[in-house]
């Protein structure tokens, strides 16, 4: 039977992991390559890396993170942020990452989907959805730029566009919840789910392992995605998903 | 010495990572002719079936593989390399395959018996059932492995080494002779995957001293 994935995340700042302060017993816990394994030791089942450098120069590291994390990890990566061309995708995908995740910039150039897509296969393309509930909408709206820009789009209809147009997974987070530890929005996570053919991951609210489980079991999600509460040791992945276990999700 | 063959598509880069961590020599090319020289072959592979038929038959590397597989030569093919060994899928049309091993391959339903609904691609962890001892599986016990695809082979469970349950029951480590295929990625599925790995480049191996 096919497992639910719990995947840590990573924030990545020119070439530095940034949110690890928590880990006293690594030498370095900014080293993308000692978190990666950490993570991977733990049992985490994928990890994404957000390349959230500012400048230009900042950026340009995050090949040389790829290309190190590549050699030592032996599960699967995506890389997100910053990612605005084929040409990008290309820099990432060959440096050694499983998959890419496109936000801003698909929004604003959608045949960016197709065109990973095409070049490298659905599976390499992660669209990621930042949703905040509208009430004149009276449902999610999408927001770009880091969830500061609202968008024309309408959740459900921007993760049906994304899938139709090649999108292999989706990436959804509640803005509503993150940073809040209430849990995942179940409402919008299932929403999402049944909506489209391809698997989602739960973002945005995880605050400790039962909140991981309603994710599965009623927000239908394929996998969750969780930054803080692994970072600062709040939880850990093995916890998680010895709890999930006894709950009946089956996890690897 | 494993050669990777280089035809224009899939992630070489984390199958030559792979057998480096496993501290095995490995070289990519496009070339029959280097390729030739090598002791074992990975065929590795992620995208269209018909693409990369195509682009195999361009650089006659179709024809090489088969010409090297009946001299004795071990190859493994791995996720879309794996279903190119076998004789056609329904990929964008029916695509003729390598024919090393019977079998046609064939696309996830969607939609279970019970008109249930179910996410394709088949993406993420599951488990392996061994049906059959191969020296690949040799001296492992079954775990979980990393899938990611749409397609799936339909083959005769003779040359199905291990499965895992997925609406269907999805043939994972299929095996004929010298040729073998992992639907997963084993170069991304931790330990297990390494293990797998290893016990192939440990028949190929064996073949170097013979």
């Amino acid at each position: 039977m096919l497992t639910k994935r719990i995947i840590p995340c990573l924030d990545v700042k020119d070439g530095r992991v940034v949110k690890g302060i928590q880990f006293v017993s690594l030498r370095d816990a900014g080293d993308p390559v000692e978190l990666a394994a950490f993570y991977d030791q733990e049992g985490a089942d994928e990890l994404v890396f957000l390349d959230i450098s500012a400048s230009h120069e900042g950026r340009e590291t995050i090949v040389d993170v790829v290309q190190a994390v590549a050699g030592s990890l032996a599960i699967p990566f995506t890389v997100g942020g910053g990612i605005n061309s084929l040409a990008d995708m290309k820099k990432i995908l060959r440096a050694g990452a499983d998959k890419v995740s496109l936000n801003t910039a698909a929004i604003l150039r959608p045949d960016l989907i197709n065109e990973g897509a095409d070049y490298f296969g659905s599976q390499c393309i992660v669209v990621a959805i930042d949703a905040r509930y509208d009430e004149e909408l009276g449902s999610w709206r999408v927001y770009t730029h880091g969830g500061r820009k609202p968008t024309e789009w309408e959740v459900i209809e921007w993760a049906k566009e994304a899938v139709s147009r090649g999108a292999g997974e989706i990436l959804l987070t509640s803005m509503d919840c993150d940073g809040e530890k209430q849990g995942f929005n179940i409402a919008l996570t299932k929403a999402v789910s049944e909506a489209v053919s391809v698997p989602v991951i739960a973002s945005g609210g995880a605050g400790n392992a039962e909140h991981f489980q309603v994710a599965f079991q009623e927000g239908k999600a394929d996998a969750a995605l969780a930054a803080s509460i692994f970072h600062y040791k709040e939880t850990s992945v093995k916890e998680v998903k010895s709890f999930l276990k006894q709950q009946g999700v089956v996890v690897r | 010495m494993i050669g990777i063959v280089d035809y224009g598509m899939g992630n070489l880069f984390s199958v030559s990572k792979g057998l480096e961590r496993l501290g095995a020599d490995s070289f990519i090319s496009d070339d029959p002719k280097e390729l030739s020289k090598s002791k074992g072959i990975i065929l590795p592979g992620v995208g269209s079936f018909r693409d990369a038929m195509s682009l195999l038959e361009k650089q006659k590397l179709d024809e090489f593989l088969r010409e090297y597989v009946a001299d004795g030569g071990y190859l493994l093919g791995i996720c879309l390399g794996m279903q190119l060994l076998f004789d056609e899928s329904e990929e964008n049309g029916p695509a003729k395959g390598l024919s090393l091993i019977p079998g046609k391959v064939v696309r996830f339903k969607g939609v279970d018996a019970n008109d249930q609904v179910y996410k394709v691609p088949h993406m993420g962890w599951n488990r392996l059932e061994f049906k059959h001892a191969s020296p690949v599986n040799e001296g492992l016990e079954e775990d979980h492995v990393y899938f990611v695809h749409s397609y799936y082979v339909d083959t005769d469970e003779s040359f199905v080494t291990a499965s895992a349950t997925y609406d269907v029951e999805v043939p994972a480590i299929v095996g004929k002779g010298n040729v073998f295929g992992m639907q997963f990625h084993p170069e991304k599925s931790g330990n297990m995957g390494m293990s797998l790995l290893g016990n192939y480049l440990s028949l190929v191996e064996g073949k170097e001293e013979a």
